[in-house]
């Protein structure tokens, strides 16, 4: 009996060590969504910017054309490092809306005030319940919809040239080129 | 050349680690001195190498040598030098090469300062150690080579990101690291000691000064981190909950359950194969710890598993060396030594009992960070788990962590009576009290936890001091007695007394910054003036500025509070070679707290977003840190002396 409280530990930590390397291979990165190719859940959330009349976002607004959905908080650095990209991005054109996730108060409508809003339309989900319903693990994250609210792909993590320059620009171009 | 200079050294350093480790088991197998000898010059010349291979990076960043790969990704010709130094460690390939350093800094220190420890012991311990090296040198060598060269050499290099060019990140992660690699020395004994089968009071003082000097750069380089991110991040938050940080935080928790179960190991002979089982464990959480951040000194949640080679390398390290430090744990702990008995109010009993907190806390953080990875195996769903998990759970299990601090230091060893535990403690229990009920009276039925908080820490602070009170007897008025009680206080004491009030001083400040923050928003001009927090603030010029490598808006502020006037500066930068934007807030602050301004987006006519928060007591939670790892160093330093010192001068001591 003894014995077996010295054992515990190696065997609670295979355990881990066994999920752990599961969740290696499931790189979050490549992991598809569930969300794939399937239509967005429903939704309908206010703006988080203060002032403004009708640009909170709901899942009806992606039609007529391929648009980004880009999930940030302003309490996440790696949203901070991705921003100029998404600034780029809105500047050339490319519609992209924003899902403000998990944050207090008017904190991501001053976070934009501060660094610059690249947003057409935002959603403010301060308890994270729509960022449940789109499997989201972390900010930044962007998904790309379809012009019919389809689903089509989603990069987990700040958006950089190159991702968008391989990944995301040519997919886009795809979708708009789709009947 | 300098480059592939370094390469070969690091190529050598891992060879040399390898031949230590051999050498040294085989060695002390044989129990051949010469063949030990041999092992020890093996630690000594791999630290030359590896001390070599770091200062060649150093050179390729401080000669701009752009046909580095590393170098032309992490440094440009206007980055100024010191922050180019620090990219040496800036970067992930470079930081891992810092940390073999310190690694290898610590073999070596073992190899010149241990030779008073059991030969065979030692060189278990270091054949260990070497193998620890071995592996680390093998992960820069195999996954993420520092030197590699490229072709053709660009004129311009990238940049460090700019978060990151501040004097706090500079010393940060090396602190860190410093935490990190001295509970790796920790796991070595560990192993060595269950190779051997046998653990004593020898061992655990041998352990302690590895164990504390590690706790004190982890308390230094966590408390950094979050300062730098209050200053830095331009919003004045400094815990997130991030997994990074979760990451330094878990092996404190653990670190400090060992450091005061290595106490009971030494003084007392119990808690054997715990101590042991928390040295493995708080050393593979500082494995997890170093590779949850391993594509660089920060990422985002999404850190794990950036690089899938690195990853598994990473992960299969990690399985060898916790798995097979639990399994030799499992098969050798049974056979060992158990402990010498303790009363169920006792010392030992209360240190037990901290250490089933600390390791309840540190659990409760392992499954936050690690909960949106198992979730995603065991069902389809991806969660993720923020501040108000860690309420809910971390919360409760430190609040009577807290509260059980004040009397550890005033049981007796062995046995001892609550009634006289409670009479010691009389006054400092009456403080406490009386500040949870004005705070209560004060604050009003609904801040009862910040009432609770600030309870908590003034009866932290007020214990603390009650074993040097007892000792100096002050209240007999005999004012030479005391006089000679305070000179001849132990270090002991007094290191206790410091670190645990600084737990009572962080207690308050995280109390006052969680409940009492407050903060405003304007658009500004030069010349508006806002009143805030019992202040006026005015603007008085918004210019443009012009830095080494970025622009910046610069608006500089007069401030008139109750305690005089002052100028307060805040920038927001631009930094067109990385694109990026950083806020450098403008912080005034005193002992009752920080008034923190940071400037906003500029709307081209003249205006600008200011925001101002009024932070209560937020000094208090790095000051509090500080304080802690004083009494560290205070502690360490006694500690040196007496290993220092011939057993006998402590005889005579004690008589």
């Amino acid at each position: 009996m003894r014995r077996l409280a010295f054992i515990a530990p190696v065997v609670v930590f295979l355990g881990i060590a066994v999920a752990l390397f599961i969740g290696l291979g499931r790189d979050p990165k490549i992991l598809p969504s569930m969300l794939i190719d399937k239509p967005l859940p429903a939704f309908d959330l206010p703006d988080a910017r203060p002032g403004t009349v009708d640009r909170g976002l709901a899942s009806t607004d992606f039609t007529g054309e391929p648009m980004l959905l880009n999930v940030f908080g302003s309490w996440c650095v790696s949203c901070r490092v991705e921003h100029p990209m998404l600034l780029r991005l809105s500047q050339e054109g490319v519609p992209v809306h924003g899902l403000n996730w998990k944050d207090p108060g008017d904190a991501g409508a001053r976070w934009l005030a501060d660094l610059g809003d690249p947003y057409s339309r935002i959603g403010y989900d301060p308890t994270g319940r729509t960022g449940i319903d789109l499997g989201v693990t972390g900010a930044p994250e962007t998904f790309v919809i379809d012009k019919r609210g389809i689903v089509r792909y989603r990069h987990v993590g700040p958006i950089t040239p190159d991702v968008w320059d391989e990944t995301l620009a040519p997919l886009m171009a795809r979708l708009r080129a789709e009947a | 050349m300098i480059a592939e200079v370094g390469h070969l050294a690091l190529i050598l350093a891992f060879v040399l680690a390898l031949v230590q480790t051999v050498v040294l088991f085989w060695g002390a197998w044989r129990g051949d001195s010469a063949v030990m000898a041999m092992g020890r010059a093996a630690a000594l010349l791999q630290l030359a190498f590896v001390a070599l291979a770091f200062g060649c990076i150093a050179w390729g960043y401080a000669s701009l040598d752009f046909s580095m790969l590393l170098v032309a990704s992490h440094s440009n010709v206007d980055q100024p030098l010191a922050y180019r130094l620090a990219a040496t460690w800036g970067s992930h390939e470079g930081s891992m090469v810092l940390w073999t350093l310190i690694l290898a800094l610590h073999g070596g220190a073992l190899a010149v300062f241990g030779r008073s420890l059991r030969e065979t012991f030692l060189a278990r311990v270091m054949a260990v150690q070497g193998l620890l090296g071995a592996a680390f040198l093998g992960f820069s060598l195999f996954t993420s080579n520092p030197f590699q060269r490229l072709f053709p050499a660009p004129l311009q290099g990238a940049e460090l990101n700019p978060l990151l060019q501040d004097p706090g990140l500079v010393t940060h992660p090396p602190l860190l690291y410093l935490g990190y690699v001295g509970f790796s020395t920790a796991f070595s004994f560990a192993i060595a000691a269950l190779i051997e089968g046998r653990v004593d009071a020898a061992w655990a003082r041998w352990v302690r000064p590895w164990v504390l000097a590690a706790w004190i750069a982890l308390t230094l380089g966590i408390s950094l981190g979050s300062h730098w991110a209050y200053y830095e991040l331009g919003w004045g938050g400094w815990w997130f909950w991030d997994p990074v940080e979760n990451a330094s935080l878990m092996p404190w928790l653990l670190g400090t359950a060992l450091l005061h179960s290595a106490l009971v190991l030494e003084k007392r002979g119990a808690l054997i194969s715990w101590t042991l089982l928390l040295a493995i464990l708080t050393f593979s959480l500082s494995l997890i710890g170093t590779f949850l951040v391993r594509s660089g000194v920060l990422t985002s949640v999404h850190a794990f598993a950036v690089d899938a080679a690195r990853g598994s390398y990473v992960l299969a390290f990690t399985v060898l060396a916790t798995g097979g430090g639990l399994a030799l744990y499992a098969w050798r702990a049974p056979a060992m030594r158990t402990g010498a008995l303790f009363g169920p109010v006792s010392k030992e009993a209360g240190i037990t009992l901290n250490n089933l907190f600390l390791a309840a806390a540190t659990a409760t953080v392992f499954l936050g960070t690690f909960y949106p990875v198992f979730v995603d195996i065991m069902s389809d769903n991806a969660i993720s788990v923020g501040p108000p998990y860690y309420n809910i759970t971390f919360t409760p299990l430190i609040l009577p962590l807290l509260l059980l601090v004040g009397f550890g230091p005033i049981l007796h060893w062995k046995r001892d009576q609550w009634r006289e535990v409670l009479g010691r403690l009389g006054w400092a229990l009456a403080l406490g009290a009386l500040a949870l009920v004005a705070c209560l009276i004060a604050f009003g039925p609904g801040r009862v936890m910040a009432a609770l908080g600030i309870g908590l820490g003034v009866w932290l602070i007020a214990s603390s001091a009650v074993p040097l009170l007892r000792r100096w007897r002050l209240e007999r008025r005999d004012w030479g007695t005391s006089g000679r009680l305070i000179r001849t206080t132990p270090l002991a004491i007094w290191a206790v007394a410091l670190a645990h009030m600084g737990v009572g001083v962080t207690t308050v400040g995280v109390t006052a910054m969680s409940i009492f923050e407050t903060n405003h928003v304007q658009r500004m001009a030069p010349g508006d003036t806002v009143q805030f927090a019992g202040r006026t603030i005015t603007m008085d010029s918004l210019e443009p500025f012009v830095g080494p490598n970025y622009r910046a808006d610069r608006a500089v502020f007069s401030v008139t509070g109750p305690l005089g006037a002052r100028e307060m500066v805040s920038e927001r930068r631009f930094y067109p070679n990385s694109q990026n934007q950083t806020t450098e807030a403008a912080i005034a602050g005193n002992v009752l707290g920080n008034l923190y301004i940071s400037v906003g987006e500029n709307d081209g006519i003249g205006h600008v977003t200011v925001r101002i928060w009024d932070h209560p007591f937020v000094g208090w939670i790095w000051g509090g840190a500080v304080l802690m790892a004083l009494g560290g160093l205070v502690s360490l330093s006694d500690r040196r002396l007496r290993l220092g010192a011939p057993s006998r001068k402590m005889k005579e001591t004690a008589a």
